[in-house]
């Protein structure tokens, strides 16, 4: 049995169905992040969670009880609100201990308990400050003590990171991570960010329109999405339609009005339609000079597009290029700038030759 | 580089002046002529405190301004108690029938003229044989400056992050809780300053005050209003100066109040 089970959850404002028939299961001590475009349904599914909506179907159940109609402040789950949503008349003390008090927790405990969460957050020194006299990232750490303060079964995040700027995100998500591990507990973390979700998450559940599309590990996410959206909602990808027109051995032969003929390896579950599309992510493809040697895919089959660098874009760890197909079609490439002195740089208008495996190859159903 | 607008300059000083003046020369004035020893009032006759001891002495005079104090206290602590309820109301109770109906009414006594709302009530308080005095001049001023607390209290309310309640709640407050040790503590500033805004509001009308009060019980506007009109005398100025000290205190406690409420990090009451 895991800790949180998500069955057939639903719940409509008016004629919008924000959520829609939404299962999920979650166990314990797990980083799990929810996943999708604003207006996807996440935040409302992590507030039903919380108890600040009430589901009009489905049930919710926490350790085998369904909490679905139980009050916000009856529920063994917390939550650390997206802008904080610190008490602006209690200093940092009183907000971390706000909620022992409300449990009628014996005081030289909640003193013990706040002086362990002060520390947990390294705010210590800060006890007696008033939340208007933080910065943003000391309030985000209050907000957290608080949050965990009270033990809770499951801590809920929504959207905890988006009020940091980049430096201070990114130390946060190895902080948040961190703590995670240490004390075991359940984090659900909701995110618009596709890189905040892949860095933290052990799994994510994408939502598209009040729907769990797919739910799977940062890595089966990125090199196996189950859609079409999925792929181009998490990183960035280039996409040939077209017509499955021969198939045997694992090989799929996809006629492309935009790159020709492609072979790609066949993928589970296979493709039940002939009118596909072939998915195939910038860093994996690869551009030389000349034609590639056979040996250089090893056994694999390889594709080979020819075409005239059109764009470059130097990132600093990475160079991308956009490259003009013999069709018109435009095909992006990414490669690591591996070495200090541009060797290996292309320019544009240089002719180049883009290749990439079958097996780097996804079919997907459009 | 450009000069900054707030520099020191004759031109600025000289409008300054005189805008201050236009504001507070005819108050100074009053203030001045309140300690005027002459038993004329236009005519100064050296410094004396003659008027405010024929004030302390006269019987009726201190009653209306008795009277006059007493409605405000009682009118501006009902107003606040309703007013602040329907703040609420108006600003958490987004989904009830009829809401818009119920704002419009509750802010119909801001353009309703004084006289009609005034007139209304006497023919009210008459329909009902209730005897006119000071409770009828209290529901009066209630139902007048109810509204204006419901402005202060409900801007206030509305710009108060809604996630500090569900926060409250989160961490184990039942929503009565939540509202009583997190809402309640923030919008206490724009409370005070409703309240203060009702009893000035009370302390200085005439008009519904003439039309709902009764024989033997009037407040000092309307005292002051029927005496100015048998001739200005000097102990009138004298009233004046002491009504306008005791707005200049209420003006720096709602100040300090509005103060407080800023060094709590969030938006001011407007006043």
């Amino acid at each position: 049995m895991p800790l949180l089970r998500i069955e057939g959850v639903a719940k409509s404002f008016g004629n919008f169905r924000a959520v829609d028939k939404v299962s999920l299961d979650i166990r314990a001590g797990e980083f799990f992040a929810l996943l999708g475009p604003s207006g996807c349904g996440k935040t409302t599914l992590l507030r039903m969670l919380a108890g600040f909506e009430t589901p009009d179907e489905g049930r919710i159940l926490l350790g085998g009880n369904d909490i679905a109609q139980v009050l916000p402040h009856e529920r063994p789950v917390n939550m650390m609100f997206q802008n904080y949503a610190l008490f602006p008349h209690l200093s940092v003390r009183d907000n971390i201990a706000f909620g022992l008090r409300r449990a009628g927790m014996p005081r030289a405990e909640i003193a013990t308990r706040v002086a362990e969460m002060v520390a947990l957050v390294k705010l210590e020194g800060m006890e007696k400050r008033k939340p208007d006299q933080l910065s943003g990232g000391q309030r985000q750490r209050v907000a957290l003590a608080r949050s965990l303060a009270r033990r809770p079964q499951v801590l809920l995040l929504d959207e905890p990171l988006a009020a940091l700027d980049k430096k201070l995100r990114e130390s946060t998500q190895g902080e948040l991570m961190e703590l995670q591990r240490r004390l075991g507990m359940t984090f659900i973390i909701v995110t618009h960010d596709q890189e905040e979700a892949m860095t933290m998450a052990g799994r994510i559940g994408v939502m598209d329109a009040g729907r769990l599309v797919q739910v799977a590990t940062p890595r089966n996410l990125y090199e196996a999405p189950a859609t079409r959206w999925i792929a181009g909602f998490v990183g960035d990808v280039n996409m040939f339609d077209g017509q499955v027109i021969a198939s045997g051995q694992g090989r799929l032969t996809v006629s492309t009005s935009e790159a020709g003929s492609l072979t790609v390896s066949e993928m589970w579950p296979p493709v039940t339609k002939n009118v596909v599309s072939v998915a195939i992510r910038p860093e994996k493809v690869r551009l030389s000079r000349r034609a590639p040697a056979l040996d250089e895919g090893g056994a694999q089959t390889i594709n080979r597009l020819d075409g005239v660098v059109a764009d470059v874009n130097y990132l600093g760890g990475v160079t991308t290029y956009k490259v003009r197909l013999e069709s018109g079609a435009t095909l992006r490439a990414s490669m690591a700038n591996t070495a200090r002195l541009d060797v290996d740089a292309y320019l544009a208008g240089q002719r180049v030759v883009a290749w990439f495996t079958a097996d780097d190859c996804l079919v997907l159903e459009q | 580089m450009a000069r900054p607008v707030n520099s020191i300059t004759r031109f600025n000083m000289t409008s300054l002046a005189l805008g201050l003046a236009f504001l507070y020369l005819p108050i100074v004035i009053l203030v001045i002529y309140s300690f005027n020893a002459s038993r004329l009032v236009t005519v100064w006759g050296g410094w004396s405190l003659r008027w405010y001891h024929e004030f302390f002495n006269d019987r009726a005079m201190l009653d209306a301004a008795w009277m006059s104090l007493s409605v405000a206290a009682v009118s501006a602590t009902l107003a606040t108690l309703l007013g602040t309820l329907a703040a609420i109301g108006l600003a958490r109770g987004e989904r009830f029938r009829g809401r818009a109906l119920f704002s419009g009414m509750l802010y119909s006594p801001l353009v309703m003229p004084e006289v009609i709302s005034g007139l209304s009530l006497l023919l009210l308080f008459v329909a009902l044989s209730a005897e006119r005095g000071f409770w009828t001049v209290t529901i009066a001023h209630t139902t007048l400056t109810m509204c204006f607390v419901t402005v202060v209290v409900q801007s206030r309310l509305s710009a108060l992050d809604r996630s500090l309640e569900e926060a409250a709640m989160d961490l184990g407050c039942d929503p009565v809780r939540a509202f009583l040790m997190v809402t309640l503590p923030l919008i206490a500033p724009a409370i005070i300053a409703g309240w203060m805004l009702a009893f000035t509001l009370s302390l200085d009308d005439v008009v519904i005050a003439s039309f709902t009060t009764g024989p033997g019980s009037a407040t000092l506007p309307i005292r002051i209003y029927s005496e100015v009109r048998l001739g200005v005398k000097p102990e009138i100025n004298a009233i004046c100066t002491l009504v306008i000290a005791l707005i200049a205190v209420i003006i720096v406690v709602a100040s300090f109040a509005s103060k407080l409420s800023n060094a709590r990090g969030e938006s001011a009451a407007p006043l």
